[in-house]
C-alpha cells in the first residue's frame, strides 16, 4: 500500500460517494416508499422529514463527482461517457424530484402530479445508481485515454441486479428513517415495511456478492486466497452481526436502531466493494496512479479538502441536530 | 433531422442551452439571497415589521429559484464528464480543483444553512437564524467567486504548463485563480446579479402599487430597489467599459467581432451602433456609425489604430452575427436601466417617487430586464471565445467525448423537454407567488416574529386551493 496524495485523495473521493449514499440514500428511499402513504398529510410529513436537509445531501454526489473530476480526471473522462446514458436519465431524475420539494406546495391541482415525480425521480435515480455501480464493478474499457466500449456496455444482468439492490436497499433507507422520525400509524406501517425491505437487501447483497468475484479474476483472488481472504471474512461476519441487530432492534421496536444497522449494511457493502477494486480507480486497467492529476492538483486540492472537510461535517451535524427528533405534523414554513 | 449535425454541435447546443436555463437561477439566487440577509438585518436592527414581512415574502420565491439552480447546477457538473471528457482530462487538472473549492466552500454552506434559513427561525433563535441567511448570502457569493475563476482561466489562461499527455499541469495557483480577467468578470457579473434582482423585486414592487398605492411593503420593496438602479447601474456601466478594455488586451479577436470591425482601421475606427454583419462579404450591411468612436472609446484616442478580424486567421475567428448582436442587446438593455435609475433618483428629490405611475409601469416592464441583459452577456463573452474551449489553446472540436451523435441528440430533445415542463412549472410557480399580495392573510404574518414556521401543511391542505 503506498500512502501517498493519489491514495489519500482515493480514500478522500471513497468517503465523499459513501456519505453521499448514506445521506442522499434515506432520502431517495423516502421516494421509493412515497406510495405507501396512505393519504395527503401523510405524505406532506414524510416530505418534511427531509426538506430542511435534502439539499446538503445532494451535494455530496456533486463533491463526488467534482472531486473525480479535479484529482482523478481521467478517470471522469472514461467513466463518463461510459455510463453516459444511466447518467443522464440520473441527472433528468433528480432535476424531477429536486424541485417537487418546492413545487408541491405551490400548487393544489398539480400536487399529485409532483408527488408522482418525486416518487418517479427518487426510483429512477436511485436505479441509474445502482446500473452504474454495476457497470463500474464490471469493468469499463479504455484505450488512449479514453472509453473504448460501446454505448450500451453498462446494460447487463449484472447491472439490472446491483439497480435493483440499491434501489430495494434505499427503500429500507427511507422506510427505517421514517420509523425514526415518525409516530403512530405510520410509524408502525413502516415498521412492517422495514422487516421486508430489510430481509430483501440482505437477500440481494448476498447475490451480488456471490456473482461479483466470477465478474474478474483479479476479484475472486482478492476474495478467496490468502492473505486477502484473511481480511475479507471480516465482512461477511460484519454483515451478519448488522443483520441481527437490524432485526431484534425491529422486534424490540427500537426507533433508531434499525435505522443505523441499515445504514451499516450500505457501509460493510462499500467495504467489500473497495477490497475488489483497491488499487484499481476504473477496473480493470486504470489504477489510482494513473488515473490522478499531476501532484500539484492533488496538493492544492487537498489544503481545502482537509480545512474545509471537517468544517462542513460539523455543521451539517449541526443543521441534523436542530432538526432532531420526530417531527411535528404542523410543521415546515410553506 | 438532427442526426445530420455531429456530435459536436450538438454537444455544444446542449451545453449552451442548459447553461443558459441555469445562470438565470444564480443570477437571480446571488442577489436575492443578499437582499433577504439585508432585510433580516434590517429587521433585527429596526424592528420594522414590514422588513420581517418583506423577508417572508421573498424567502418563498427564493426558495423556489434555488431550487431550480441546484438541480440545473448538478446537470452542468456532470455534463463536463459526458460530453466534454477530452477537455476534462485535459484541463482537470487545472479546473477541477477550482470546483472541488466551490463545492466545498459555497454549495455545502449554501445547502447546509438554506434548511436553517427556511425552517429554523424558531428552533435556533434569532442571532443563529440571522447568521444562516447570511451565510447562504455568502455561500452564494463563494460559488460566483470560484465559477468566475474557472470561466476566466478558460478565457485568459495562466499559471500552467502543458505535460505529455496534453494535460494542463498547474504551476503557480496566485496566478491560476487571479489570471488576467478574473476581477473584472467578478465584479461584472456580481452587480449584473444584484442589478437583476434589484429590476425584479421593483417589477414586483411596481405591480403592487400600481394595485393601491397605499401598500407600504411594496412601496418599501420598489423604493430599496430603486436605489439599487440609480446607484448600482453607473458602476456597472464603467465595470463593464474596465472588462471591455481588459478583453481588448487578452482577447483582441472577441473585441473585433463585439465591435463588428471585419477590416483592419489605421487611422481612427468608428463605432458601428446598429447594423448587419454579413459573414460573405465580411462587412457589417446598413451600418449606422459613429466615426471614431470606437478609437475613443477602446483607447481613449480619436486617431488610435485599431486592428480587424482580418488580422486573426480565419479559423481562429469567432462568429461574428451572434456576438455583435448579444452585446448590443446587453449595452443597451444596462442604459434602459441606467435611464430607469435616473428617472426615479429624480422623481425621488421632487418627492414624487410613490405616486409617479409612469415609472411604476416602465419598472413594471423592465422586470425581466436583468436576466436578458446576463443571457446577453454570457453570449457575448463565451460564444466570443470560440474556437476555443481553452482561450488559444484548446480547440472546442478537440474537446469533445468520444460519443456518437444520436446519443447526444437523445440526451439534447430529453433535457429541452424536461427542462421546458420544469423549469417552466417554476416560473409559474414564482410569478404567481409575486402576483401575491404583500399583505398577505397568512396566520404567520400576523403571528410575528414568534411563530415564524409559516402554514402548516395541515392547513395547506385545507385551504391549499386559495394558495396554489
Amino acid at each position: 500500500m503506498v500512502f501517498d496524495l493519489a491514495f489519500i485523495w482515493a480514500g478522500l473521493i471513497a468517503f465523499a460517494v459513501l456519505v453521499y449514499v448514506i445521506l442522499d440514500g434515506f432520502d431517495l428511499g423516502i421516494g421509493i416508499v412515497f406510495p405507501f402513504a396512505r393519504n395527503e398529510g401523510e405524505r406532506d410529513l414524510m416530505m418534511n422529514t427531509v426538506a430542511p436537509v435534502w439539499d446538503g445531501n445532494e451535494t455530496w454526489l456533486v463533491l463526488g463527482g467534482g472531486g473525480l473530476f479535479a484529482v482523478f480526471p481521467l478517470a471522469y473522462a472514461v467513466v463518463m461517457p461510459a455510463l453516459y446514458m444511466p447518467i443522464t436519465l440520473m441527472l433528468l431524475a433528480l432535476v424531477f424530484r429536486g424541485v417537487s420539494f418546492e413545487y408541491r406546495w405551490r400548487t393544489h391541482r398539480w400536487k399529485h402530479v409532483w408527488d408522482k415525480a418525486f416518487i418517479g425521480g427518487s426510483l429512477v435515480a436511485a436505479l441509474c445508481q445502482g446500473i452504474a455501480l454495476g457497470a463500474l464493478v464490471q469493468g469499463i474499457e479504455v484505450e488512449n485515454r479514453a472509453y473504448a466500449g460501446g454505448w450500451f456496455d453498462w446494460l447487463t444482468p449484472f447491472s439490472i441486479l446491483t439497480g435493483f439492490a440499491v434501489v430495494v436497499g434505499y427503500a429500507l433507507l427511507g422506510a427505517t428513517w421514517l420509523v425514526m422520525k415518525t409516530e403512530g400509524e405510520i410509524h408502525d406501517r413502516m415498521q412492517g415495511h422495514s422487516r421486508v425491505l430489510g430481509i430483501a437487501t440482505l437477500v440481494l447483497i448476498g447475490v451480488v456478492s456471490v456473482a461479483t468475484p466470477f465478474l474478474e479474476p483479479v476479484y475472486f483472488s482478492r476474495w478467496f486466497s490468502l492473505p486477502g481472504s484473511a481480511w475479507s471474512l471480516c465482512v461477511p461476519i460484519l454483515m451478519l452481526g448488522l443483520a441481527w441487530s437490524f432485526f431484534t432492534a425491529l422486534a424490540r421496536g427500537r426507533d433508531t436502531q434499525p435505522f443505523l444497522s441499515a445504514l451499516g449494511f450500505f457501509v460493510v457493502s462499500f467495504i467489500g466493494i473497495g477490497i475488489s477494486f483497491y488499487p484499481m480507480m476504473v477496473p480493470p486497467s486504470l489504477t489510482i496512479w494513473q488515473a490522478a492529476a499531476p501532484d500539484s492538483s492533488l496538493a492544492f486540492a487537498l489544503v481545502g479538502a482537509l480545512v474545509l472537510v471537517p468544517l462542513i461535517l460539523a455543521y451539517t451535524a449541526y443543521a441534523y441536530w436542530v432538526f432532531r427528533g420526530k417531527i411535528d405534523p404542523s410543521e415546515g414554513y410553506h | 433531422m438532427i442526426e445530420s449535425y455531429g456530435a459536436e454541435t450538438l454537444a455544444r447546443i446542449q451545453f449552451a442551452f442548459t447553461v443558459s436555463f441555469h445562470i438565470i437561477f444564480p443570477a437571480f439566487s446571488i442577489g436575492l439571497a443578499s437582499y433577504l440577509a439585508v432585510l433580516n438585518a434590517l429587521w433585527m436592527r429596526t424592528r420594522d415589521e414590514t422588513y420581517l414581512h418583506l423577508f417572508k415574502y421573498w424567502k418563498k420565491i427564493f426558495a423556489v429559484a434555488f431550487g431550480m439552480g441546484v438541480v440545473s447546477g448538478i446537470v452542468m457538473s456532470y455534463q463536463f464528464g459526458t460530453n466534454w471528457s477530452v477537455f476534462s482530462d485535459k484541463a482537470g487538472p487545472v479546473i477541477g480543483p477550482l470546483m472541488a473549492y466551490e463545492v466545498l466552500s459555497a454549495f455545502f454552506l449554501e445547502a447546509g444553512f438554506l434548511g436553517i434559513m427556511l425552517f429554523g427561525r424558531e428552533r435556533v433563535g434569532e442571532r443563529l437564524h440571522m447568521f444562516a441567511t447570511a451565510m447562504v448570502a455568502f455561500g452564494t457569493l463563494m460559488s460566483a467567486t470560484w465559477i468566475l475563476s474557472v470561466n476566466s482561466w478558460m478565457q485568459t489562461p495562466a499559471g500552467y504548463s502543458i505535460n505529455a499527455d496534453g494535460q494542463f499541469v498547474p504551476e503557480d495557483w496566485w496566478q491560476i485563480i487571479f489570471n488576467p480577467s478574473f476581477p473584472y468578470r467578478l465584479v461584472h457579473m456580481v452587480l449584473a446579479a444584484y442589478l437583476t434582482t434589484a429590476f425584479v423585486v421593483g417589477a414586483v414592487g411596481a405591480l403592487h402599487m400600481l394595485r393601491d398605492r397605499g401598500d407600504k411593503r411594496a412601496r418599501r420593496m420598489f423604493s430599496l430597489a430603486m436605489w439599487m438602479a440609480l446607484i448600482v447601474t453607473p458602476i456597472q456601466i464603467f465595470a463593464g467599459d474596465a472588462h471591455g478594455l481588459n478583453t481588448l488586451e487578452h482577447q483582441p479577436a472577441k473585441v473585433m467581432a463585439m465591435e463588428g470591425h471585419y477590416d483592419s482601421h489605421p487611422d481612427g475606427a468608428p463605432l458601428i451602433l446598429f447594423g448587419i454583419p454579413n459573414s460573405e462579404t465580411r462587412t457589417v450591411d446598413y451600418a449606422i456609425e459613429i466615426p471614431k468612436l470606437s478609437s475613443l472609446i477602446l483607447k481613449h484616442h480619436w486617431e488610435a489604430p485599431l486592428d480587424g478580424l482580418d488580422t486573426i486567421p480565419l479559423e481562429d475567428q469567432p462568429p461574428v452575427a451572434i456576438v455583435f448582436w448579444s452585446f448590443r442587446v446587453m449595452v443597451g438593455l444596462g442604459f434602459a436601466m441606467l435611464a430607469v435609475g435616473l428617472w426615479s433618483g429624480l422623481q425621488r428629490w421632487r418627492g414624487h417617487l410613490f405616486d409617479d405611475t409612469w415609472l411604476h409601469r416602465i419598472v413594471l416592464v423592465m422586470g425581466p430586464t436583468g436576466f436578458v441583459a446576463v443571457l446577453a452577456g454570457w453570449i457575448t463573452t463565451e460564444v466570443g471565445r470560440q474556437p476555443f474551449t481553452v482561450y488559444g489553446l484548446l480547440r472546442t472540436s478537440e474537446s469533445l467525448a468520444p460519443v456518437d451523435a444520436p446519443a447526444v441528440a437523445a440526451s439534447l430533445i430529453a433535457f429541452i423537454v424536461v427542462y421546458f415542463f420544469i423549469f417552466g412549472a417554476g416560473t409559474f410557480y414564482i410569478l404567481r407567488l409575486m402576483n401575491q399580495p404583500t399583505v398577505t392573510k397568512d396566520r404567520e404574518l400576523d403571528e410575528g416574529p414568534v411563530r415564524a414556521a409559516g402554514i402548516t401543511p395541515g392547513f395547506q391542505a385545507e385551504h391549499g386551493s386559495g394558495k396554489g
